[in-house]
């Protein structure tokens, strides 16, 4: 499995994904590479990284950073702090397509509701979304409405209506709530 | 899950309360779990208790054995249900328990039902999930499933089952290679992702095979790849198959057209991919990197700070090999000196520095001090490194370049910073003579007030040797004197060593020298008081001014040869008594490593009583060893023990090697045995030695070896005397004889009778260089000039044909036993001479400096000149014997 981090000329692969609040508490992370083998390494990892970055403004386009030897692209809205962490001869605009992949999902997801109390009581729509972005480090899918949509279909639980809605419909609804937030 | 009223940002105490997820505690979630078991789920309820759990995980909370085994149970149950939702949350969970092998049974029917389901989605995640928990032995039963999967129409289920078996390479790579027909059928697939994970995988699984690397690529760069992430792999493996191709010849380099076309792609990720590939390419011509650069210089005013960070980083590192390519951007890159993120800014600066011209030196310098005060640390060293390359390069530039150091030295800034610009100030000092004395004031002004002690003390040991040779080294005395007074106790002794060796040098300063360092007696610090009052005997400072001795010089200037380790032991092992502790006492040798401890241990076999413990590693334990055995105990000193030299073929069944230990008046070989047969014990053992080519030598003593069992080694020693102090020189023919037994393996009972064997080794000499130890100098010039020519000798030397100059000069330090100095050893290729510098001791505690002039005459003949210098000229002559005999 590490070897996905070891070659240089094979796949992108993605360390790290951390979404952390405006005190550089975790509300979600996964870790892929095992760089961070104990808890306590990626605690001191995150909180570093937080204090680095936490005077940037990531808020319009996301930031990048060399970390430890490592890139970083963050992208922050709201209390929340988005993270993605790749090998410092990682392509950055592959990374980069990542993470926007990953936040747009999820503000797909929460109707651009995108705070911290929303996130975490969508807690399961955010674990979902990191199951759908990367496998294991190997990226898996970067579209937002495809991502939106595989993780959608799943989990409308919430109203009955909703999980009635086939695949197309909440793809529909999905693309309605993107193109309202690019109009904004 | 109770949403408070209150939006955000109002009430900030309020924060806290909004998650869900307050309070929240093992304990009780693990009892909630038990609903998983109710014959009636209800799926809601269920998938909150697994984000429950998944949170827990999520932050850093670990379930023990226990607790993850009856979770996993419960979690198995929830397959009965038949909602998505909740299905999608249980694949999730079995993923993060990730249950051993006897678990994985239990669901394993569950998600091969689900792979083989109607639904993609169900199929997709349960590729996923049993390829992650799954082992070998099942993954050939599901084989068939997955090569399906793999050109499934449906582009998730083809991905999961790529992406799975890009995983299960790693861990079956024969199962997985199998698949090579589907996956290829993939590659060509219309959907992005599977296009991509199809490709990478098709690439795993041929990547030992450069035919095959090169067929694909070939190939697929005629283009039939749509998607971007796809394309960015294929410029990987394109470049990776140039840079495996013998042909370098810029001229016709294959696939160099694919990349260059790639820049007019339109996705920013793969012009990027290839504009980075081209520079990267192995001698990249200007030609080929102009349209490379193009595109990166476009990306420098993008609005996305990723892309701009991505151009100048890829710029920066073209500009240590192709500073004139990257020229034309300095423009861009200038104006990205004031980006908001500070990584692009410092980028941007460290690559104009390395581009930047004589000209721009000064407006540069202006732009970087603006900047210099709102980047973090770690980011200014980099800046400071930068900086001081250019002062090399452009030496007229010091002052300039020397005022900024001196300036950001002044300002705020942790140690790690701090020092860096030290260091630097001191390399230019070093290198560019005309910046000495400014480079020296600076340094003499940053200690006035510096809060590092380290850096203080460095500094000063720095003045003390750099100071006393300038113009006026008067002026740094008040600033030196000024730390006695005002500095915590390590600064104020460094101070006063600063101060003796200012008193040293310049003989006209020496009496107000000794008046400042008697006012340092009454310090109230016991090494400051020691220093001075050890500094005013050595230099003299009770009577009259006298010029100082080179002794004395010696002393204060004169590095310590000894390894610091060495010398450590040799105190702890010195008894206060009437004869004083000899420095020359000390070992000077750290690398001896007998052979026998790099065999493996640990297979000893423990039937055989207490096997004799291993020879000892170190010169020190060398010595102890030797000092233990009685007979040798009143030879006196260890001169030199060689390194180990093998008196057996490797795989033999008695491994022999010997250690030379040289006396005074005495030799002492070692022999280290090792018995390499399961099936003899060894008793007795002894090395008859005939020393009848080494007249000079008498055979006073042997030590033989009670017992050899099986792969433990033992030693055995044989003692010669010899003409005290002189390097006598002779042959050695050895016959290892024993007693052997034969041992039973299964019991390791050896028979009582046994029968008397010889073995022969091959023969040993004792060399001249067995009487030199190499110790090096830190500073030969100083070392040589300070020795003087009085008992020097010199003389020429043809060597003969030699294969090339540095097998001479290999030949030569083998010979002479002696150690290189500065890096001498090391000849440039293709060079027609050179110069190798050595130092030792020789027997008696003679210090020798050998000065060595190759020159090729000829084709192969090598000539050579030899200088010797040293304490005694029967030593120099000595040497010049070695050399005329060897």
């Amino acid at each position: 499995m590490s070897t996905l981090f070891l070659s240089k000329n094979s796949c992108p692969a993605v360390k790290n994904i951390l979404i952390l609040d405006s005190d550089g508490k975790r509300v979600a992370v996964k870790y892929y590479s095992d760089e961070w083998p104990t808890h306590s390494a990626k605690l001191s990892f995150e909180k570093s990284l937080f204090a680095r970055t936490l005077k940037s403004n990531a808020r319009t386009e996301a930031e990048i950073t060399m970390f430890d030897s490592n890139i970083v692209i963050y992208k922050f809205v709201q209390d929340l702090h988005f993270f993605i962490t790749g090998g410092d001869d990682e392509n950055e605009l592959v990374l980069a397509t990542v993470l926007q992949g990953l936040f747009d999902a999820i503000s797909l997801l929460l109707r651009n509701a995108l705070d911290k109390r929303e996130a975490l009581e969508n807690l399961d729509i955010i674990f979902l979304c990191f199951d759908e972005v990367v496998d294991h480090g190997m990226i898996l899918e970067t579209d937002a409405n495809v991502l939106a949509g595989k993780v959608a279909i799943q989990n409308m639980d919430a109203s009955v209506t909703l999980s009635e809605q086939t695949i197309s419909q909440a793809l529909a609804t999905a693309r309605e709530h993107l193109t309202k937030t690019l109009l904004k | 899950m109770a949403q408070p009223l209150v939006k955000k940002d109002d009430d900030r105490d309020d924060e806290a309360d909004y998650s869900p997820f307050l309070g929240i505690e093992k304990g009780a979630v693990l009892q909630e779990a038990r609903v998983f078991n109710d014959p009636q789920l209800d799926p809601r309820r269920c998938s909150q208790v697994i984000t429950k759990l998944l949170y827990l995980l999520n932050q850093g909370e670990t379930f023990t054995k226990v607790e993850a085994t009856e979770v996993f149970f419960a979690v198995t149950k929830l397959f009965q249900s038949k909602d998505i939702g909740l299905r999608r949350m249980v694949y999730v969970m079995i993923k993060e328990l990730s249950p051993s092998a006897d678990e994985v049974i239990i669901v394993t029917s569950s998600l091969m039902k689900d792979m083989t389901s109607k639904t993609d989605m169900y199929r997709a995640n349960a590729i996923r999930v049993l390829c992650r928990i799954t082992d070998g032995t099942l993954l050939t039963q599901i084989e068939r499933y997955l090569k399906q999967a793999i050109v499934d129409k449906n582009p998730v289920v083809a991905s999961a089952a790529l992406v799975s078996g890009i995983h299960l390479l790693q861990t079956n790579p024969e199962i997985v290679k199998r698949w090579s027909n589907e996956v290829q059928e993939a590659v060509q697939s219309r959907a992005a992702l599977v296009q991509f994970h199809a490709l990478a995988l098709l690439h795993q699984i041929r990547q030992n095979d450069r035919l095959a690397v090169n067929k694909l690529v070939s190939s697929l760069t005629k283009g039939s790849v749509r998607s971007p992430l796809a394309q960015c792999l294929l410029i990987r493996y394109t470049s990776q198959v140039i840079r495996e191709s013998a042909n370098t010849q810029a001229a016709d380099r294959p696939f160099y057209d694919f990349l260059e076309g790639c820049l007019r792609h339109k996705a920013e990720m793969v012009i990027f991919e290839a504009a980075r590939a081209i520079t990267e390419l192995n001698c990249v011509t200007t030609r080929e990197l102009t349209p490379a650069i193009t595109v990166l210089q476009l990306f420098l005013s993008s609005s996305k700070p990723v892309l701009r960070f991505a151009a100048v980083r890829t710029l920066n590192k073209v500009a240590m090999t192709h500073p004139m390519a990257v020229t034309n951007c300095n423009i861009d890159m200038e104006s990205l000196i004031s980006d908001q993120n500070r990584s692009i800014a410092t980028l941007a600066i460290t690559t104009l520095l390395k581009t930047g011209n004589e000209s721009s030196v000064d407006r540069l310098m202006k732009q970087i001090t603006n900047f210099m005060s709102d980047i973090a640390d770690e980011f200014k060293i980099v800046v400071v490194e930068a900086i001081r390359s250019l002062c090399l390069k452009f030496p007229l530039k010091h002052r300039s370049l020397m005022n900024f150091l001196s300036n950001i030295l002044r300002e705020e800034g942790g140690f790690d910073y701090k020092k860096a610009i030290v260091d630097s100030i001191v390399i230019l000092i070093r290198d560019i003579p005309e910046a000495k004395e400014t480079g020296l004031l600076h340094l003499c002004e940053f200690i006035e007030d510096c809060e590092f002690t380290y850096l203080s003390t460095q500094i000063l040991h720095f003045l003390g040797i750099e100071g006393p040779k300038t113009s006026d080294p008067s002026k740094y005395i008040r600033y030196i004197y000024n730390r006695v007074h005002l500095e915590n106790a390590t600064v104020r002794a460094a101070a006063v060593s600063t101060l003796a060796k200012f008193g040293a040098m310049v003989d006209t300063l020496k009496p107000r020298i000794f008046v400042l360092l008697r006012r340092c007696l009454f310090d109230n610090d016991d090494e400051v008081r020691d220093r001075a009052t050890l500094y005013l005997n050595t230099l003299g400072g009770d009577g009259a001014v006298v010029q100082t001795g080179e002794d004395v010089k010696e002393f204060l200037f004169g590095s310590l040869d000894i390894p610091l380790v060495n010398l450590e032991n040799s105190l702890k092992n010195y008894e206060p008594s009437e004869e004083s502790f000899d420095i020359y006492s000390v070992p000077r040798e750290v690398k001896t490593q007998p052979l026998a401890e790099k065999k493996a241990p640990g297979k000893k076999p423990t039937g055989l009583g207490a096997p004799p413990a291993g020879p000892p590693s170190t010169v020190d334990a060398y010595e102890k060893l030797l000092s233990s055995i009685p007979e040798f105990a009143n030879f006196g000193k260890l001169f030199k023990s060689s390194a180990p030299v093998e008196l057996t073929e490797a795989e033999t069944e008695y491994a022999v090697n010997v250690v030379k230990h040289i006396f005074d008046g005495h030799v002492v070989f070692q022999y280290n045995c090792t018995n390499t047969i399961p099936e003899q014990l060894l008793e007795n053992v002894t090395v008859i030695v005939d020393a009848s080519e080494a007249e000079e030598f008498a055979e006073v003593a042997s030590k033989p070896l009670r017992s050899l069992p099986y792969d433990s080694p033992g030693q055995t020693f044989v003692a010669f005397e010899k003409p005290e102090g002189t390097p006598a020189i002779g042959k050695f023919s050895n016959m290892l004889r024993f007693i052997v037994k034969e041992v039973d393996p299964s019991t390791g009972e050896a028979e009582d009778d046994g029968v008397e064997d010889e073995y022969q080794l091959e023969e040993l000499e004792v060399v001249a260089a067995d009487y030199i130890l190499k110790v090096g100098v830190s500073n030969f010039r100083n070392a040589w000039e300070s020795m003087g020519a009085d008992c020097e000798r010199i003389d020429e030397y043809g060597l003969g044909p030699r294969e090339s100059l540095a097998e001479a000069v290999n030949a030569v330090i083998d010979l002479l036993g002696m150690q290189p100095c500065e890096g001498t050893e090391v000849v440039p290729n293709n060079s027609r001479s050179h110069t190798c510098l050595l130092s030792g001791v020789y027997i008696g505690n003679v210090k020798v400096l050998v000065r060595l002039q190759f020159g090729l005459d000829g084709p192969k003949d090598v000539a050579m000149k030899l200088a010797v210098r040293s304490e005694d000229e029967s030593v120099s002559d000595a040497i010049h014997e070695i050399v005329a005999s060897g």
